[in-house]
C-alpha cells in the first residue's frame, strides 16, 4: 500500500479533527477506523439497544462477540466484561466515535480546570496535575472547534467561565418546561443558571437543519443530522479534500518502528480479517483514552519492550471519567413536556470555591427520561415490582426531574489501564484491564454534589427527592473517558508533551482524551475537540516535507 | 385503586385471555420456551407487572419479547432460566401441591417472593427482562401497540419535526 504522510486511528472526536486538519494542510492521511460508517438513515430509535442503555448491545460498538475487557475489584477479583456492560466502560465504535451518538453539551472546561495542582495542591496519594497548558492556550481552539463543529447555547446566565473572544455561533434551543421550574428555583438560590452548550443545530447551519425537538437523543443518532459530531463536521471536509482516504472496519493491532526507534507505519487487520500494514511518516493515536493505551502497549519491540511511549510506565495510569452524583425530584404537577433533547439548564456555581473540596462540578438536568430509564428511578420506598412499582411509574414520570453533574475525578496513578496476561480478543490481541481506582475524596465531592442538586430541586418545589451519591468499586472512566497518556513537560510523569507527541518517539502523537491532565468538571468532548485542533496546528507548524523542523 | 384481591382477580381472568393475542393460538410460536415455561414464566412476569386498568407483562407480550431475547441478545441466560422456572415449579407443587401455571394468583405471588428471596439472581434478571419488554421498544416484540407508553400518557406515534425557529434565520458559519 502506498506510504502516506499520516495514519490517524480512530475516526472520533479527536481522530476527525486531526484528519481534517492535516488533509487540509496538503498532507496524504488515511484514516482507519475499527467500526461502521453510519447514516441519519440507520438511526433507529431503539430503546433497548443504542449506546446509552445496551441491554440488548451497543448500537454503535463494539459487539458483544468477540471484544471481551477485564477488570479487578478492591479485592483483587478479575472479572471479565461485556461491552454492553457497564463495566466494560465503553465508548463507541464506528465513525464518529462517540460523537455521532452523544448528548452532545459542548463545555469549555474552565480556567482552573488546567490548574488544579496550583489551586488546590494534590491531596495525599492523589497524581493530581496542572495542565502544561492554560485555558488562555486552547482558547482559539475553543472557538475554532465551536465554530466549526457548530454549537448553540448561551453562556451570559453564568459568571463562571473563562474569557471568550466572542458568543456561540447559534442561540440555544427554546426552553423547555423543566427550564421554566428550574431557572426560577435557581435564581432563587442566588445561583446562576444558564442554557447548556450543545453541539446541536437550533437553526440550519453547515448545511444541516436544526433540531426537531424528539424524545430520543443522547445515546442515539440523529434522523434529521442536526447533531454535530465529527462523522457530519470535520470527517467530509478531510475527504472533500482529496488527501484523506478513510478506511472503515480496520482494526489497527499494532504501531510499527524501525530500528531507530521512530515508527514507520502500522499493521491492522482489514474488514475481510486480512493483515495488512500501512506505512507513514507520521502516527497519530485517537482511539480514545483506553484503547489508545492498549494499542500502545500492544506495540511491543525490542527498544519498546514495555510497550510504545511506555519508558517509564506512565501509559494507562490517572485513568479518569467524571463520578455522577445528583437527585430526582418527584412533584406534585407535570415537569415532562416530551421535547428532546431534554437536557436543557446548567450552573457552574459549584465547580470550583468550595472550602475544603478539591473542586467539583456543573450541574444540569438530565436528557429525556425514557420509560425504561424510570424503572429503577422512582422514589425510595417503591417496591421493586408489582402494582405499586407500576403505579408508581404512572405517576412519576412525567413528575420527576433529574438534577445531576459529572464531579470532577481526583486521579491516581494506580487508577489504570494495562493489558491482561490472558485474556484475548477475536483478533488475539491482548485486551484492556482496568485496575484501582480514583482518589476517594472523588465521592467526597460527588456526595455534596448530590446534596446541592437535591436543594436546587426542592426549592423548585419537589416534595420528595432521592439522593443519586455512591462510592463505586472501580474508575468510572466509560463514555468520558481520559487521562492515560497524560501531557506534561516531564517524561517520568507524562507520556506526551503539551503538543501531543510521545516523549522518546517524535513521530507518534497521541490526540483523543487520553492526553487530558484532569478531566475538569464538564463533558470533555469540546475541550478534546479544542486539544485536537491546537495539537494539529503544532504539528503543522512543525511539519517539513517528510518530517519535523528542528 | 384495585384492592389486592380485586387485581388479582382481573389478572389472573386477563392472563387466560391473553396469550392468545401474543402467540397466535399455534404451539410452535415460541422458539426456545416450551408451552410449560410459557405458563410458569407468565405467572412470574404477571406478578411483576400485574393487570389493572392498563394490561399485565403477558398481556402486552413480554413473553414473546423474552423468548425472541433467548435466542438471541440472552442467549447466556437459556440455562438461567430452566433452571429458576424448574425450581419455581418445584416450590409451587411443595407448597401448593400444584404445577405454577395453576396456582392461584395469590398462590403465584406468594412463589413470585419466595423465588425472589431463594434464586435472586434468577429472579432480577426475570425483573429486569419483564420491564425491557413491558418499557422497552415495541419492535422486539414487546410492549405490544406501545401499551406502556400510552399508559404513561406519551404521544404514541410521537409528534415530530417542531423546529422551533425560522429555518431562513441561521447564521453561516
Ligand atoms: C451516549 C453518549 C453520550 C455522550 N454525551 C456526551 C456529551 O453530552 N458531551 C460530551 O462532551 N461528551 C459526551 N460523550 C462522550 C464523547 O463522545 C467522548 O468524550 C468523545 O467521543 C471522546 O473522543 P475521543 O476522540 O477520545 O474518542 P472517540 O470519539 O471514542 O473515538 C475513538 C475512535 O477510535 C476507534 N478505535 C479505537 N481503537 C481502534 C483501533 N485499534 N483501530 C481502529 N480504530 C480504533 C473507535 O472505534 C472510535 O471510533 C458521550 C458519549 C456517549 C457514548
Ligand atoms: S433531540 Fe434534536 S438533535 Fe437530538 S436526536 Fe432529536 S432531533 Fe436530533
Amino acid at each position: 500500500m502506498k506510504r502516506v504522510n499520516a495514519v490517524v486511528i480512530g475516526a472520533g472526536a479527536g481522530g476527525g479533527i486531526v484528519a481534517k486538519e492535516l488533509s487540509t494542510a496538503g498532507l496524504s492521511v488515511v484514516m482507519m477506523e475499527r467500526g461502521k460508517w453510519y447514516t441519519p438513515h440507520d438511526c433507529r430509535k431503539d430503546d433497548l439497544r443504542n449506546q446509552r442503555t445496551t441491554v440488548l448491545g451497543n448500537a454503535f460498538g463494539p459487539e458483544d462477540e468477540g471484544n471481551p475487557r477485564v477488570w479487578v475489584d478492591p479485592k483483587g477479583t478479575v472479572h471479565t466484561a461485556l461491552p454492553s456492560e457497564g463495566s466494560y466502560q465503553n465508548n463507541a465504535a464506528c465513525v464518529g466515535g462517540g460523537t455521532l451518538s452523544y448528548g452532545a453539551q459542548a463545555w469549555r472546561y474552565m480556567p482552573q480546570d488546567f490548574r488544579m495542582r496550583s489551586t488546590y495542591g494534590a491531596p495525599a496519594g492523589s497524581s493530581l496535575e496542572d495542565w502544561p497548558i492554560s485555558y488562555d492556550d486552547l482558547e482559539p481552539f475553543y472557538d475554532k472547534a465551536e465554530y466549526e463543529i457548530g454549537i448553540s447555547g448561551d453562556y451570559s446566565g453564568t459568571p463562571f467561565k473563562g474569557p471568550r473572544r466572542r458568543e456561540l455561533p447559534m442561540p440555544p434551543l427554546a426552553p423547555n418546561r423543566e427550564f421554566g421550574i428550574l431557572e426560577s428555583a435557581a435564581k432563587r438560590l442566588g445561583l446562576h443558571p444558564f442554557h447548556i452548550p450543545m453541539a446541536r443545530n437550533t437553526v440550519p447551519y453547515n448545511g444541516r437543519g436544526p433540531c426537531m425537538r424528539c424524545r430520543w437523543c443522547c445515546g442515539f443518532a440523529c434522523e434529521v443530522d442536526a447533531k454535530n459530531g465529527s462523522q457530519n463536521t470535520v470527517i467530509p471536509v478531510a475527504l472533500a479534500t482529496g488527501n484523506c482516504e478513510l478506511r472503515t472496519e480496520c482494526m489497527v493491532t499494532e504501531i510499527l518502528t524501525d530500528d531507530r526507534g521512530r515508527a514507520r507505519g502500522i499493521s491492522y487487520i482489514d474488514g475481510d480479517g486480512h493483515r495488512q500494514e500501512q506505512l507513514s511518516d507520521i502516527v497519530v493515536v485517537s482511539s480514545a483514552a483506553i484503547e489508545s493505551a492498549r494499542l500502545l502497549l500492544n506495540s511491543k519491540s525490542r527498544l519498546f519492550p514495555n510497550g510504545l511511549g511506555n519508558r517509564y510506565d506512565q501509559v494507562g495510569r490517572h485513568l479518569q471519567g467524571h463520578h455522577y452524583t445528583g437527585a430526582t425530584g418527584y412533584f406534585d404537577f407535570d415537569t415532562y413536556d416530551d421535547v428532546g433533547p431534554g437536557a436543557s439548564i446548567a450552573i457552574c456555581d459549584y465547580n470550583h470555591g468550595t472550602p475544603g473540596l478539591c473542586g467539583g462540578g456543573m450541574l444540569a438536568n438530565e436528557f429525556i427520561r425514557l420509560p425504561i430509564h424510570m424503572v429503577d428511578k422512582v422514589p425510595n420506598g417503591t417496591p421493586r415490582w408489582g402494582l405499586g412499582h407500576k403505579q408508581a411509574m404512572r405517576a412519576y414520570h412525567k413528575r420527576s426531574v433529574v438534577i445531576m453533574g459529572p464531579t470532577q475525578q481526583i486521579p491516581t496513578a494506580t487508577g489504570r489501564v494495562t493489558v491482561d496476561p490472558a485474556v484475548k480478543d477475536k483478533w488475539g490481541l491482548p485486551v484492556a484491564r482496568f485496575e484501582g481506582n480514583v482518589h476517594p475524596h472523588t465521592y467526597d465531592i460527588g456526595e455534596i454534589q448530590a446534596k446541592r442538586a437535591e436543594a436546587w430541586l426542592k426549592e423548585a418545589g419537589a416534595v420528595t427527592t432521592n439522593l443519586m451519591s455512591y462510592r463505586s468499586e472501580m474508575v468510572s472512566a466509560g463514555q468520558h473517558q481520559a487521562g492515560t497518556c497524560r501531557m506534561g513537560d516531564d517524561p517520568h510523569g507524562s507520556v506526551v508533551t503539551k503538543n501531543c507527541q510521545i516523549h522518546d518517539v517524535d513521530n507518534v502523537f497521541v490526540i483523543d482524551g487520553s492526553v487530558h491532565v484532569n478531566n475538569g468538571g464538564f463533558n470533555p468532548a469540546l475541550t478534546i475537540m479544542a486539544v485536537a485542533y491546537y495539537a494539529s496546528d503544532a504539528l503543522i507548524r512543525n511539519w517539513k516535507g517528510t518530517g519535523f523542523k528542528s | 385503586m384495585l384492592n389486592r384481591r380485586e387485581f388479582m382477580a382481573t389478572s389472573a381472568l386477563a392472563g387466560a385471555a391473553v396469550a392468545a393475542g401474543c402467540k397466535a393460538g399455534s404451539r410452535t410460536w415460541y422458539r426456545f420456551l416450551s408451552e410449560h415455561d410459557v405458563g410458569s414464566l407468565t405467572a412470574i412476569c404477571d406478578q411483576i407487572i400485574p393487570a389493572d386498568e392498563f394490561p399485565s407483562a403477558s398481556q402486552a407480550c413480554v413473553l414473546t419479547y423474552i423468548d425472541l431475547q433467548l435466542t438471541r441478545h440472552y442467549r447466556r441466560h437459556q440455562q438461567a432460566y430452566l433452571g429458576g422456572l424448574e425450581q419455581a415449579n418445584l416450590l409451587s407443587r411443595k407448597e401448593f401441591g400444584v404445577e405454577l401455571a395453576a396456582a392461584s394468583p395469590q398462590q403465584q405471588f406468594a412463589i413470585a417472593q419466595a423465588v425472589e428471596k431463594q434464586n435472586p439472581r434468577f429472579f432480577d434478571l426475570v425483573r429486569s427482562h419483564t420491564m425491557q419488554g413491558y418499557y422497552g421498544s415495541p419492535r422486539h416484540g414487546g410492549n405490544r401497540d406501545a401499551v406502556s407508553w400510552r399508559m404513561l400518557g406519551l404521544d404514541e406515534p410521537p409528534v415530530r419535526g417542531r423546529a422551533q425557529y425560522d429555518f431562513t434565520a441561521g447564521r453561516k458559519p
